[in-house]
């Protein structure tokens, strides 16, 4: 993930229990992930992403409707 | 079903809108496709034309200025007579119309354009090639479609909210997308099944649009499909679906566009074969699968594959990591072979090209883009 960032002052800081910090240090190890911080971002982001989703009702259970209407004219759905 | 790429599929779209008193401005197919993805969260989580920040962002980070991944520069090169502040009418060739509120209008750098994301600045290359003929300020905004284009391959036009609940209609948990700008061959369907067989279903999803002068027609790769689908998948496993857009011919870079743009349409799994969005040598046959080691956070899962080829030997499709003989027992699917055949009218071997398909093909007089 991106280094260097910071300089931005898009940034901020937030403190967790040292010992959370080490459990992550560990997990990320190999991972691609370089950092905590860049782990804890990306673990942040899925999270709110599905709670959103799940409280965000996309369409009325009437615009579903047609929207599988739709896929059945076309031959996706029976 | 994993949540768009930045967590709220993009929807930007009111048809009640007036445009006749906006100017309008003339955009060509490839960029009328573009607003159509970006309003219907195909791109999301863009909300319109990239301003700088985000430009400068994805060409020297291959992230968002907000630091989520993404590789490929989405822009609007113009430079008419317009201004920061303004709000125009966007008009496709092919009938797309959207608003576009003027945020930012900038200058770039194509070389470094070019290095970045093509890594090579030789013309010779397709997209640097049109780089070279964008114009030279970019305009980047939020838009909202007014009017959705019209084209012959609307039938195969799915949104991102259309496939998720698709997807969710048929019972999918996981899904493996396959992305594709040619015509099927058995190796194509190996990867596939291979694929398939550990997920729920399979979101075949070609490019339609701009392509090089050689590669096949998209009515060709369209048809063809729905041939290898209808003889030999199970109708509930498979689903065929457009992605509207041109390729870039961006090999690594555009693999890991290709994967959040298909997580987008709610898939769970992406396959990235060799030389993924690849051209001449430009890229390393695997550099595509390297990249993702750099994307941790892409949520998406990439399902690398390397060559399948046919075994006499061992009398099937196998690839490398299950064939123990050497090479000489060794048919591989060669593109340039298989074209070569159907152009002088010889139908491939079964063991290369499923007959169905190849049929297809052989009806066009001529199946390649010119």
């Amino acid at each position: 993930m991106t280094e260097g960032k910071e300089e931005k002052g898009k940034y901020t800081t937030v403190s967790i229990p040292t010992p959370l910090a080490e459990k992550i240090k560990k997990r990320i190890e190999g991972t691609g992930f370089n950092s905590i911080s860049s782990y804890v971002t990306y673990v942040l982001r899925e999270l709110l992403a599905s709670m959103e989703e799940e409280e965000e009702e996309a369409f009325s259970k009437e615009d579903e409707e047609k929207i599988k209407e739709r896929l059945r004219a076309l031959g996706y759905l029976d | 079903m994993p949540a768009p790429h930045g967590g709220k599929l993009i929807r930007r779209v009111d048809e009640n809108k007036n445009i006749d008193d906006i100017e309008k401005i003339k955009v060509s197919r490839d960029l009328a496709h573009d607003l159509e993805n970006i309003a219907y969260g195909v791109f999301s989580p863009l909300e319109g034309f990239m301003c700088r920040e985000d430009f400068e962002s994805v060409l020297h980070h291959m992230r968002l200025a907000n630091d989520l991944p993404w590789t490929i520069p989405i822009v609007f090169d113009f430079d008419g007579n317009i201004k920061e502040g303004d709000e125009v009418a966007l008009v496709g060739e092919n009938g797309t119309v959207a608003i576009m509120n003027i945020e930012e209008i900038y200058s770039y750098d194509k070389k470094e354009y070019a290095e970045k994301v093509f890594r090579t600045t030789d013309i010779a290359h397709p997209g640097v090639k049109k780089l070279t003929e964008m114009k030279e300020k970019l305009v980047g905004g939020k838009i909202t479609l007014v009017k959705e284009g019209k084209e012959e391959f609307d039938k195969y036009y799915l949104k991102p909210y259309e496939t998720r609940i698709l997807f969710k209609e048929k019972g999918w948990r996981d899904i493996v997308a396959f992305q594709t700008r040619n015509v099927p061959h058995i190796g194509h369907e190996y990867v596939q099944k291979t694929a398939l067989t550990f997920v729920d279903g399979v979101f075949i999803n070609p490019i339609i649009g701009k392509k090089k002068k050689g590669d096949f027609k998209d009515e060709v790769i369209l048809k063809a499909y729905d041939a290898l689908i209808e003889h030999y998948y199970l109708k509930d496993r498979a689903v065929l679906a457009i992605l509207k857009t041109e390729m870039r011919y961006a090999g690594p870079r555009e693999a890991i566009f290709h994967a959040i743009v298909r997580k987008n349409f709610g898939c769970t799994h992406f396959i990235v074969g060799r030389d993924h969005a690849g051209v001449g040598n430009y890229y390393g046959p695997y550099d595509a699968h390297e990249i993702f080691n750099e994307f941790p956070d892409l949520g998406i899962t990439p399902i690398f594959f390397k060559s399948f080829f046919y075994c006499k030997k061992c009398g099937g499709v196998v690839n490398e990591k299950i064939c123990p003989h050497d090479k000489e027992h060794h048919v591989y699917y060669s593109g340039t072979a298989i074209r070569k055949m159907l152009m002088s009218g010889e139908m491939p071997p079964e063991t290369m090209m499923r007959k169905e398909v190849a049929e297809i093909i052989m009806s066009y007089d001529n199946p390649f883009v010119d």
